[in-house]
């Protein structure tokens, strides 16, 4: 027990790895302000245009999506760092990072507020028309406030699974909170940093975490 | 050559792609027993800890409630990489397959066991009520008139979630796991061209763009009516 204890939950490797490993959270909590913003307001680009009558804007934004849901973002990460830079095209690891994000969180994104929108009833946007705002006014003042508010349980929900994948930034060098757990790992040849990292992510989300528990059970308890 | 010519040469290179094909179907092959193993595994034991939470036994449903939160909260990859690079330390040094059936098994169940008890929760209580009246006992009615009518509720929810679970099976490469990435990086630094990533990508596509489909399909044909 001692044994564990000294391995996992080392005080002085704990002291010593925390600058950096709280350097790595900073970077998360960047590298996350940074990519759920981008993969929101691409995902309600998507969305809206999904409104549209004509089937040559529909079926190309379903392919994508479609895409985009059975593509890993960890391989899209990957093809985007070590692949383009023999098309001459070299980003770094921070840049792959939100591109391969914005790209498949416009999908996740994107669906999301689709059923959001079609959630709310034809009616409101002809009764919004008929008092003479435009169609964007109507979309932007009548239509989105409401799809937000009827999806918000799965928009948090995927902000939750966003914030998670920046980890695979560790894959491509980003300094984020689990590249730096790791190289302190390495540095100490202790777990301890790796634990740390863990109750970290564990202590920032666990809120957002019990909040969506709450919102889906009683999402649920007027159905059945 | 022109641009075009370079372009396809890099990432289309048929010689390559001939010679890593092989690779390739073998991490394809790897990353399908992966991916079965978790879904079956993973949904298993979600199904089971919300049996057992409906027994409301009260510090045990603490217990599960929390394991549940902290496996939600958690990234898979940083579990992959803590139990890969951790456990050792324990006495105990799993294989990157082992490691990365496990994380996502526990994170699998972790969501279907909200998504279960969710749906469990959702039946009125009348149901409960009327079929305990009839003389049928607990057990029995969780089983015969509560589970059918939930898991049609959570059908929809489940297939979304287990496919963003299976597509996971990506992350073994970080704990050097043979799957469809991880063989083609290296065919990647081995040949010098990036054209096995392509082939690598096409393998993806190829497993789950049907279960997409078909998630799709089950959606609307399940879908919660609002």
């Amino acid at each position: 027990m001692e044994e564990i204890v000294d391995s996992f939950f080392n005080a002085d490797i704990a002291a010593s790895a925390m600058p950096i490993v709280i350097d790595g959270l900073l970077n998360t909590i960047l590298l996350s302000l940074m990519v759920v913003p981008l993969g929101f307001l691409s995902g309600l680009g998507l969305a809206v245009m999904a409104q549209s009558k004509s089937r040559a804007v529909r079926w190309p934004l379903m392919a994508w999506v479609d895409f985009f849901r059975a593509f890993p973002p960890l391989v899209l990460l990957v093809l985007l760092f070590a692949g383009l830079p023999f098309a001459g095209l070299e980003l770094g690891g921070f840049t792959c990072v939100a591109v391969a994000f914005m790209l498949n969180n416009s999908a996740y994104y994107g669906e999301i507020l689709r059923a959001g929108i079609d959630s709310v009833p034809r009616g409101q946007i002809e009764a919004a028309r008929s008092t003479g705002l435009s169609g964007a006014q109507a979309m932007i003042y009548v239509v989105l406030p409401q799809a937000i508010r009827n999806v918000m349980p799965d928009l948090l929900s995927n902000t939750l699974e966003v914030v998670k994948l920046t980890s695979l930034g560790s894959v491509v060098a980003v300094p984020e909170l689990l590249y730096q757990a790791r190289q302190a790992q390495s540095a100490s040849f202790s777990p301890t940093p790796i634990v740390m990292a863990a109750v970290i992510y564990f202590l920032i989300l666990w809120p957002l975490v019990r909040l969506l528990s709450r919102l889906e059970n009683r999402a649920l308890a007027g159905r059945g | 050559m022109t641009g075009w010519d370079k372009f396809l040469d890099a990432f289309f290179n048929a010689k390559v792609m001939a010679k890593y094909l092989p690779d390739i179907v073998a991490g394809t092959l790897l990353t399908i027993e992966l991916a079965i193993l978790i879904v079956f595994s993973g949904i298993l034991a979600g199904l089971l800890l919300a049996l057992v939470r409906s027994l409301s036994i009260r510090p045990l449903n603490l217990l599960i409630i929390f394991v549940v939160d902290v496996l939600r909260s958690l990234p898979p990859l940083v579990i992959i990489v803590l139990l890969y690079f951790g456990l050792p330390s324990a006495g105990w040094s799993p294989s990157g397959f082992m490691s990365t059936w496990l994380s996502l098994s526990l994170v699998l169940m972790a969501f279907s066991e909200e998504i279960f008890w969710a749906g469990i929760t959702s039946i009125h209580k009348g149901q409960w009520e009327a079929a305990r009246s009839t003389g049928l006992g607990f057990g029995p009615t969780l089983i015969n008139v509560i589970l059918p009518q939930a898991l049609r509720l959570t059908i929809a929810p489940l297939t979304n979630r287990t496919i963003a679970i299976t597509k996971g099976t990506a992350l073994g490469t970080v704990v050097a796991l043979h799957e469809i990435l991880g063989m083609a990086s290296s065919a990647v630094s081995n040949s010098y061209n990036p054209s096995p990533l392509i082939l690598g990508s096409a393998a993806y596509l190829i497993l789950f763009i049907p279960v997409v489909i078909a998630a799709r399909w089950i959606e609307t044909k399940y879908s919660w009516k609002r």
